[in-house]
This record gives C-alpha cells, structure tokens and sequence, in this order.
C-alpha cells in the first residue's frame, strides 16, 4: 500500500476542504446556497488554521 | 414584549419509512441518498467520505479500540471507535482485510487517523440528511 505524507498544512487544508464540501451538502437546502455555505466553512477553516498557527507560533516564543 | 416561541417538534415517523435507508446510509457511505433518488448528493457525498477514508488508510492512520479507564481515555478510546465504527463498510473491510494499522508516532500517523475517524463522523451527517429526506423533512 503506497504512503500518502503530508505537511501540516496541507494535511489540515485537505480536511477543512472535504469537511466544508459535507457540510455544505447536507446543510442547505438549495444549490446555491449549499456552495455557498461550503465556500464560507472552508473561509472560516482557513481562518481557523492561520489564526491557531500564529497563536501557537507566539506562544512558543 | 413576547416570548420567542419555541419550534414545534415534528415526531418521528414509523421505523419502517426510514429504517432501511439509514441502515444504507451508514454501511454505505451515500447509499441512503442513492436509494431515494439522490443521485448527485448522494455521489458527493460517496466520494468525499470515502476519500477522506483512504487518505486517513494512505497516511498509515490507526483504528481505535474501545478501551476504558480513566475518563479522558474513556472518551477518546470509545469515542474513536464509534467514529471509526460510523464509517460502516469501509471500516469493517479495513478490519477483515487486515489493513488496520498500528498506533505509531509522527504527525502524518496522527492527521491519518484523524481522517479515518472525520470519516466516520461524516457518514453520521449523512446518514442524518438521509434520515430527513426519507423522514420527509427535507426535499
């Protein structure tokens, strides 16, 4: 079985990319707005990320 | 001024309406949805799932075993099961097939078995959404 090794990030921006695409299609009740609140979960994931990373970069000094 | 009124609870329809949808739903990741004629969502919904699962499998994830003790292990061993476990027939093949693997350190392990496990809980959303079609509550 081949190995799949990721960074950190990509790791996390895959997930937040698979995740988001669930989230919209169960969430919503049209088209539309399905992708929408995809692309909006996968905003605030990005977010998340980027917010947590400088957090645990300052914290650590 | 008046008090925000609570939404009514719509009850829960016989077992028989949507029994067998989310019994497909959890053994196959998008089947609920393929069954009611679901096609696209269901498709979505398929390959993400299983996607999600076989990049957790490629990474060299771990599958968790109910394991009890003190509470925190409680939670994160059952917990990781039932997750694992939520996956349905991508899970049960893994287990039969012998490509569970063994808990290692480094953090590619670790993001694979937090795939293994968001897959699982994934399918619960869709066995969810499938419920609630078949339940009528949702077009």
């Amino acid at each position: 079985m081949p190995k799949v090794t990721l960074t950190h990030f990509e790791a996390t921006l895959l997930m937040a990319f698979l995740i988001s695409v669930v989230l919209g299609v169960v969430s919503r009740r049209t088209d539309e707005e399905r992708l929408r609140y995809g692309l909006r979960c996968f905003g605030y994931f990005v977010l998340a990320v980027f917010g947590l990373a400088w957090l645990m970069r300052l914290g650590h000094g | 001024m008046s008090k925000k009124q609570k939404p009514k609870r719509e009850p829960i329809p016989p077992l028989r309406v949507w029994g067998h949808v989310v019994a497909l739903a959890w053994l196959v990741p998008g089947g609920g949805h393929f069954l009611q004629k679901k096609h696209g969502r269901g498709a979505i919904l398929s390959a993400t799932i299983i996607l999600t699962f076989l990049l957790g499998l490629l990474m060299r994830g771990s599958m968790f075993t109910p394991r009890t003790g003190d509470l925190l292990t409680t939670i994160i061993h059952v917990g990781g099961f039932l997750g694992n476990l939520a996956s349905g027939l991508l899970y049960l093949l893994t287990i039969w097939l012998g490509y569970a693997q063994p808990d290692v350190a480094g953090h590619v392990h670790d993001y694979g078995t937090k795939f293994l496990v968001a897959a699982g809980l994934m399918n619960v959303l869709a066995m969810v959404d499938a419920f609630e079609i078949a339940a009528g509550r949702k077009d």
